[in-house]
């Protein structure tokens, strides 16, 4: 029984996936402003999940810490410090909200798989299926000095190690089916040794959404074999096109169709009742974002160098960078030190740009800048366009940074037809489209 | 002093027969909602990486107090946490976290993995004698000590005229090393509500002396399991010798005397203490106030931590019957007076030992 206008009409439009990030470690958020709240308190927390939930977002999404980043040995004070243990705080959330995706960062590197394993299978029980992991690894020293297992993973190792440990994890997922009895899981690889039966059976999604942030050939593989998120990087729509089409490339190699995988960059905002107004705010934040100590850091972490002196009205360094300085740890790996370098002082000087305005100009530049209707307009035109399928949105204010988001954007998809109005079902799979977990006989 | 009361949420092991599914967040929130219309100081939930036994399963006992803590005011939530095998660091935060999510309710339940199977589980290391693992426990609740430690409670300045969200001088690095691990810190997590959340050892007089020494030097919470109101006796003033000569003050350490008890079993009244098991407890909640206020005048416990039999039954008792007897006698508090678990069992939110200057 066919409707006789189901040939006639349009083809449905894509739907936008959106999940919030809390507000994290780094110069992006705004501490100095008087709107500011807590980065710690649990009521932070809870306003950001039930706007994300009264937004009818996709996913709330935490990031992780296991070492404060230092600066010459000493630990950096600029930005926010500090933050909640991310599957604890969420198991927290999943008892205050009812539909609302639950993402916790935890790393791969120092963790175990039937720790970790048993503990997200309890977010996903406990939340009724929401619960997701952002799988990370650290192949730092600097890190490891906070552990039991000690430093180091060899960098080229860290993906080895994720896919060992993903594969261990869903086998121990799978290990308890319907009615029981639990099997025993066991593996031996380069990285893991384990013999257990799960502790708990499977869960409502039957494995958590694996989530998956690296940018590299292999961590692109890595997302294209086992996640069923990619938290990209790229959010301008050129560079994101090319990503997209990359990964979802690469799916059908693992029996996988593009759908199974959504690609979601981290993006910033700012709204105007105008675009003058917006563009005005934007500026405005940015120099929030990048006071005169923190421009000075900027440059520190590429140059290698103490640089405490430097005038940020002034010009880049003299000097060239330190390439293996230590200087600065915990932040990702700084790269061709050199090179980028010798790009900023191109743009400086091409620009005419003081060190402050440099930085501003390289680091801070929100996403999208615009009225409600252009933001949602835009938004829209990267999900349509195959440069995206949605958006993990950065605020940069806690605990409102997304009030103004979910109260003036989110109405505007919805009336475009883009987004969800409500919730469909009830898991995290279910709003991202996933297909179901089918069981993987224990072998 | 009115004598403190608190309970296990467990199902003693056993119960079921077949394969299901766990228990749900509706069912955690009953019971601790049940315990908390009780008036009780907290709840404890156990937890371990040993093989399933029919039955729904074991959901992570941090988790599930999690999901409990926003949905419920005043109670203290105690999981268990094991030392073992797990990161010194990762639990110091999520207790850490706990704290803040319940707003100043958590506490620590230390145990440890003594099984081949938990062992093969993690494939790190070979099984180990108790003791060796209880020095190892003792270790663990060292860090999370100093982590909890690790940030002054000033330490968050937010001062924009010299761009510093902290005052680093405050984060310190705790510099721990022991045998089985080292960590550098300071902690990811600032200070929690309580300062340091309530460390709990059960004990009995069997355990191993590292397990004692544990206790001596970090539990703020004994949960003791004692035949008779004599051995309560002799454990007490052990206890307190060794708090003593660990260089603390026995008064801020809390005595509960565990007490299984079935109050919805149809049992007649009776009580054994034999076997070496907890004291046992069958029969009616006017029964059960009479043994609890006699051993509790007998001896020089804080108090007593229930193991229910049927814990959704017997908490109904605990809240309907039980409580208002021993308040009638005067034995037990009318309600909640203050907030943390700390403020329930009187003791006094501490100092961080990194503090160096006393706030003018």
């Amino acid at each position: 029984m066919t409707d006789p206008g189901e040939h006639a009409r349009p083809h449905p439009p894509k739907q936008i996936h959106l999940a919030a990030h809390f507000p994290g470690v780094n110069n992006t958020t705004v501490w100095s402003d008087p709107e500011s709240g807590s980065q710690i308190d649990f009521a932070s927390f809870l306003h950001l999940a039930r706007t994300a939930e009264r937004g009818k977002f996709d996913f709330f999404f935490l990031a992780e810490g296991l070492r404060l980043r230092e600066r010459a040995g000493r630990v950096h004070d600029l930005d926010v410090v500090g933050r909640p243990e991310s599957l604890t705080v969420l198991s927290a959330l999943a008892g205050v909200t009812s539909r609302l995706g639950l993402a916790a960062t935890v790393n791969a590197t120092f963790n175990e798989p039937y720790e970790l394993a048993r503990r997200l299978a309890s977010l996903d029980h406990l939340s009724g299926g929401r619960a997701a992991w952002n799988v990370v690894t650290s192949s730092d020293a600097f890190t490891g000095e906070n552990f039991r297992r000690g430093g180091y993973l060899d960098r080229a190792d860290r993906y080895l190690r994720a896919a060992e440990f993903v594969g261990l994890a869903r086998a121990l997922w799978d290990g308890w089916p319907p009615g029981g009895p639990p099997t025993k899981v066991t593996h031996t690889g380069p990285q893991f040794r384990v013999s257990a039966r799960p502790a708990l059976p499977r869960s409502p999604q039957g494995h958590p959404v694996v989530i998956q942030a690296g940018d590299s050939d292999e961590g692109r593989e890595f997302g294209a074999s086992t996640a069923d998120v990619i938290f990209s990087r790229h959010s301008t729509l050129e560079t994101a096109r090319a990503f997209y089409k990359d990964v979802k490339a690469r799916l059908a190699a693992h029996g996988r169709s593009p759908d199974e995988l959504k690609i979601m960059p981290g993006v910033t905002y700012v709204l105007g009742d105008t675009e003058a107004e917006a563009r005005e705010r934007a500026a405005a934040i940015r120099r929030q974002q990048v006071s005169p100590q923190t421009a000075v850091a900027f440059v520190e972490r590429v140059w290698g160098r103490d640089l405490s002196g430097l005038d940020v009205e002034g010009p880049l360094p003299d000097a060239d960078p330190v390439p293996d300085s230590d200087l600065i740890q915990g932040w990702a790996h700084a790269g061709d030190r050199f090179g980028v370098a010798e790009q900023w002082r191109a743009i400086a000087e091409e620009k005419k740009l003081s060190v402050r305005e440099l930085v501003i100009e390289l680091t801070g530049r929100q996403s999208f800048i615009g009225t409600p209707a252009s933001v949602a307009a835009e938004l829209d035109a990267y999900v349509q366009g195959d440069a995206v399928d949605g958006f993990i949105l950065v605020p940069h204010l806690t605990p409102g940074g997304l009030d103004d988001f979910v109260d003036r954007v989110v109405p505007l998809l919805q009336e475009r037809g883009t987004f969800r109005a409500d919730y469909a079902g009830t898991t995290l799979r279910d709003h991202l489209g996933l297909p179901a977990v089918p069981r993987e006989p224990a072998s | 002093m009115t004598l403190r009361l608190s309970t296990a949420l467990d199902e003693p092991g056993g119960a079921a027969d077949a394969w299901g599914t766990p228990r749900p967040a509706d069912h955690w929130l009953a019971l601790v909602r049940r315990a908390e219309r009780a008036g009780l100081d907290f709840v404890t939930l156990g937890d371990s990486f040993a093989p399933p036994s029919p039955g729904g399963g074991r959901l992570d006992a941090v988790a599930v107090l999690a999901s409990v803590a926003p949905n419920t005011e005043r109670i203290g939530l105690v999981p268990t946490v094991t030392t073992t095998h797990t990161e010194p660091f990762h639990t110091a935060s999520s207790i850490a976290t706990l704290d803040f999510v319940s707003r100043g309710r958590a506490g620590w339940l230390v145990d440890v993995s003594t099984g081949l199977d938990e062992a093969l589980a993690f494939g790190r290391r070979d099984p180990a004698p108790p003791g060796e693992l209880w020095s190892e426990a003792a270790d663990a609740a060292e860090v999370a000590a100093r982590l909890w430690d690790s940030w002054e409670d000033d330490a968050e300045i937010r001062d924009v005229a010299t761009g510093r969200f902290i005052d680093r001088e405050k984060l310190h690095y705790i510099d721990f090393e022991g045998r089985a691990f080292s960590v550098r810190g300071p902690s990811i997590v600032p200070r929690p509500p309580q300062g340091r959340p309530p460390v709990v050892v059960a004990l009995d007089e069997r355990a191993p002396g590292e397990r004692w020494e544990l206790a001596a030097r970090h539990a703020d919470i004994v949960l003791l399991t004692a035949a008779s109101p004599p051995a309560v006796q002799l454990a007490r003033s052990a206890l307190d010798g060794r708090v003593a000569a660990a260089g603390r003050d026995p008064g801020a350490v809390r005595l509960l005397v565990a007490v299984a008890i079935d109050l919805a079993g149809g049992g007649s009244g009776g009580e054994s203490g034999d076997g070496g098991g907890p004291l046992r407890f069958s029969g009616t909640p006017e029964s059960l106030a009479v043994l609890l206020a006699d051993w509790y005048a007998a001896t020089q416990a804080d108090g007593f931590h229930l193991l229910p039999t049927a814990p959704e039954a017997d908490l109904a008792a605990v809240a309907d019957a039980l409580v208002p007897l021993l308040r009638r006698r005067g034995l037990l508090r009318a309600g909640y007076r203050g907030r943390t678990l700390r403020d329930h069992l009187g003791l006094t939110r501490p100092a961080s030992r990194y503090a160096t200057e006393v706030p003018q």
